[in-house]
């Protein structure tokens, strides 16, 4: 317990780190900093339902071709992985790191009475539910109710938005929403704001309204940590597109060493059930320029071992293309998960198999929590079954 | 204890959405109970039906919304799609303005409640429309017809797959919510109970104008099993089997007690109020006139200890500072961007409440909503986006939705007050907590220029306090 605690939120070597930390961050207790070495999680959302079988290309499935006669991806144009399958050809850079062995892809990952809405399967994933229950935190706040019962900065994860997942949500503690760090700071220190916290701390601290005075002067207090160390480290070029910036602002903070373990970005919207190959091909080749930026900012830095990507989508798509050169909504997909620190590369199981529709749909064969299961315990070191609320087999990826 | 005032405003506040500034004569001159009586007469009329779609059959053709078997390309699909979004988003402006306007604030507030608890969400907005009329026709009625009404109507049985269900190959989701969620709440039935129900809703569908419809062909009408009893059940007489078990009307009235009185339940009155509205044969309007009526609905604990949800507040801010949007579109992003946006449940189970409301964004949010509707400035905030509703769309931030407050009418009301009585009088009338920024913090910011600089500046700073969350 004690090894656990330490390991989430505690540096090791407080006599080095405070060397290295200016003076103005002591104040904010320098021994929660994540030092080199620990993990770092980042979650990569794609929203609105990727079609997963123009993400790895089965190539040498006759159904696949038959299925989509005017969208399927030729074998020559895909980036080969190896004889079976291959890549989205918008997706150089992730051919590269798959043959660095720091990609491994995992395949028909799902959920049992799959939901065929963006919100609600969204909300499936973000709150680990049953297709059938309804919860009101997700995984990922439940992570913080577990593991941060004392932590002075609700910082530990973060999500580069201006509102908050609920994956993020738990039922103690939030995590942290914000779009760009300055802003954030800005909006935080009204003189106003800083006069009526002052005062609510020593006049009437029990009172009704304790809860968001609480909220308030954590969010000044997180604001500013996460401002003044997200200055301190200048990072490698990004491409201006949303996603390059987001990931712009996670490396700056994974690189200045604060106690944020998790961090969650999306993009979208990969809901192409028109004209897909343009809208895919747009993402994808976002997703290519910023994660090559990202990757190169923490391999230069030496932290791609402790940083895992992984990305995942509500649901993908179905097998057979529809009428306007797009596909509507299916059920299983793939995952991707990118580090320096793989145990398994590559290929994590067989491809979907396409002769084992279920009415024209994937069926999964992994449960999406498993993977989670195998996050929180092999990468953030911390026991998954309270945070999942059941026994969820790990897989053996990290 | 607290004035006559502050127990005023409490009931406006939890019987609707709050105090009208053009009412505050009214709220510091009437007694209570001469308050409380005009309050729910306000609400004893029928509605009016709110249209934003009109029924294409009436013009001709039906299948110009809905094709039915009629291959439709995809762009027809989506231009389709495209009315409907735009119907939905004018429904919601219509509610969205009867919440702010009307009277008849109890029957709006109970509506409100209502679409919360039978969740729902449907892409056709016609089915919407229909939806929302059964919530406000019967929020006062009685219980009974309201479970029945929204569980035939068309937006619940295919937001809930009952179309789906038939004989032989049952869905059983409808059974399930509709027991979970709607009437004896988990734990008072089984899984059997669950699976037996499903095959009594069997056969029940509607057509494409959202009438219901009963498909005998579809109905499993053997014999079924449910909570003890054995029959030819149909989905009828499930749901009077529902309504015969007194922990339905205890499962209704805690989660009213929790939402209007106050999120800690108290056993005693729970229990009270349970024999009252069983043995009242469900009527919602007599619980309602007995919770609002007591005396300790107005207690000090319950009064300014709920945190308003986002339309709470949107609303309640409308009603006590009376503005304009030049984008009729306006209030609807920032239903978005405040994270509730009315015929957008999050799932069937509805929205979450309380505590779970604040995080470091939505607060921060919170409190600088004031000041940006007053400032008149845009807000450069995304919501997330709902591929449900945008078809893949990139959603545009919030931006250029300017309001206009009409300043001229909010001082108009204060003008027969004294200049020193005017602090208190905002404090009371703007914040329902007994507590709240003092009045030396309050002064160092306020503007003391003209008698109106005072009343905006002053005005402001209590919206953007912690406290004005609370109602």
């Amino acid at each position: 317990m004690l090894i656990k605690r330490r390991s989430f939120i505690k540096g090791s070597s407080l006599a080095t780190a405070s060397l290295l930390v200016p003076r103005f961050l002591q104040a904010f207790g320098v021994n929660e900093k994540v030092p080199a070495g620990n993990k770092v999680l980042v979650v990569l959302q794609l929203s609105g339902g990727n079609d997963g079988l123009n993400t790895v290309i089965p190539y040498r499935n006759d159904i696949y071709y038959k299925a989509r006669p005017s969208i399927g991806i030729a074998r020559d144009k895909a980036i080969q992985l190896n004889e079976e399958a291959g890549l989205h050809p918008a997706l150089p850079f992730l051919g590269e790191l798959y043959k660095e062995g720091q990609l491994s892809i995992l395949n028909s990952v799902g959920y049992p009475e799959p939901d065929r809405s963006h919100f609600r399967s969204m909300d499936i994933w973000h709150t680990a539910s049953n297709a059938d229950e309804y919860l009101q935190t997700g995984w990922l706040g439940r992570l913080l109710d577990e593991e941060c019962k004392n932590c002075s900065h609700y910082t530990q994860a973060v999500e580069i938005d201006e509102m908050l997942s609920i994956a993020l949500k738990g039922k103690k503690r939030n995590g942290f929403a914000f779009r760009d760090p300055r802003k954030l700071y800005q909006a935080s220190r009204s003189p106003y704001m800083e006069d009526i916290i002052r005062a609510h701390a020593s006049e009437h601290a029990d009172q009704t309204a304790s809860y968001l005075y609480k909220t308030l002067a954590d969010t000044k207090k997180s604001a500013s940590y996460i401002y003044e160390n997200s200055l301190q480290v200048a990072t490698g070029t990004y491409p201006s597109t949303e996603l390059g910036r987001n990931l712009k602002t996670v490396a700056s903070l994974i690189l200045s060493d604060i106690n944020t373990k998790v961090y969650y970005v999306s993009i979208g919207s990969f809901d192409t059930h028109v004209g897909q190959d343009v809208q895919q091909t747009k993402l994808f080749r976002q997703i290519n320029e910023a994660l090559q930026a990202f990757v190169g900012d923490l391999k230069k830095n030496k932290r791609f071992e402790d940083v895992l990507v992984m990305s995942f989508s509500e649901f993908g798509r179905r097998v057979a293309q529809n009428s306007g050169k797009g596909t509507d909504h299916g059920t299983a997909n793939n995952m991707f998960f990118i580090s320096g620190g793989l145990k398994q590369k590559g290929l994590l199981n067989e491809l979907d198999d396409l002769r084992a529709l279920r009415m024209g749909d994937l069926q999964y064969k992994v449960d999406f929590r498993r993977v989670y299961a195998t996050v929180l315990q092999n990468w953030l070191n911390v026991k998954a079954e309270p945070i999942l609320g059941n026994t969820f087999e790990p897989l053996r990826f990290v | 204890m607290a004035d006559a005032q502050t127990k005023i405003q409490h009931l406006t506040w939890r019987a609707g959405f709050g105090p009208r500034a053009a009412d505050l004569k009214r709220l510091r001159n009437s007694g209570l109970n001469e308050f409380q009586q005009r309050f729910f007469k306000a609400s004893a009329g029928t509605p009016s039906f709110l249209e934003a779609l009109s029924n294409p059959v009436e013009e001709g053709s039906m299948e110009d919304v809905f094709p039915k078997k009629r291959q439709v390309t995809e762009q027809e699909r989506k231009d389709r799609k495209q009315v409907h979004f735009e119907a939905i988003k004018k429904l919601n402006r219509l509610w969205l303005a009867e919440m702010i306007n009307s009277d008849a604030q109890l029957r709006e507030k109970m509506a409100f409640f209502w679409h919360d608890h039978f969740a729902c969400r449907t892409g056709n907005a016609l089915h919407l429309q229909q939806y929302l009329h059964i919530l406000r026709t019967n929020a006062l009625g009685k219980f009974s017809d309201l479970l029945v009404a929204v569980s035939k109507s068309a937006a619940m049985i295919n937001y809930l797959n009952s179309n789906l269900n038939k004989k032989g190959k049952p869905n059983e989701n409808f059974a399930r919510e509709v027991m979970e969620l709607f009437s004896i709440g988990k734990g008072n039935y089984t899984e059997d109970d669950v699976k037996e129900a499903a095959r009594a809703f069997t056969g029940w569908t509607t057509d494409y104008e959202g009438r219901f419809i009963f498909k005998a062909e579809q109905h499993d009408a053997g014999s079924k099993k449910f909570l003890g009893h054995t029959g030819n059940f149909s989905g009828d007489d499930i749901l009077q089997l529902l309504l015969k078990e007194k922990n339905t009307a205890r499962f209704i009235v805690e989660k009213i007690y929790r939402y209007f009185v106050n999120e800690i339940t108290d056993d005693k009155r729970v229990n009270q109020l349970t024999d009252t509205f069983y043995t009242s044969g469900y009527d919602i309007g007599k619980l309602m006139y007995s919770i609002f009526s007591s005396e300790w609905f107005f207690r000090p604990e319950h009064i300014g200890s709920r945190i308003k949800s986002p339309i709470e507040l949107w609303v309640g801010i409308n009603r006590q500072l009376p503005m304009q949007f030049s984008d009729p579109d306006a209030a609807f992003g920032f239903q978005r961007v405040l994270g509730q946006v009315l015929f957008q449940p999050p799932n069937v189970a509805g929205w979450p409440s309380g505590n779970a409301w604040i995080d470091s964004s939505s607060l921060m949010f919170r409190l600088r909503l004031p000041l940006v509707l007053s400032a008149g400035t845009s807000i450069d905030v995304s919501s997330k986006p709902d591929d449900d509703i945008q078809m893949g769309k990139k959603d545009q931030p919030v931006r250029g939705m300017r309001a206009t407050i009409q300043w001229a009418a909010y001082f108009n009301v204060f003008k027969d007050a004294g200049s020193k009585e005017l602090p208190a009088l905002l404090n009371r009338f703007l914040l329902q907590t007994s507590t709240g920024p003092s009045e030396t913090i309050l002064e160092k910011y306020s503007k003391n220029d003209s008698r109106e600089a005072f009343l905006s500046s002053r005005s402001l700073l209590l919206m953007q306090c912690p406290e004005y969350q609370y109602c």
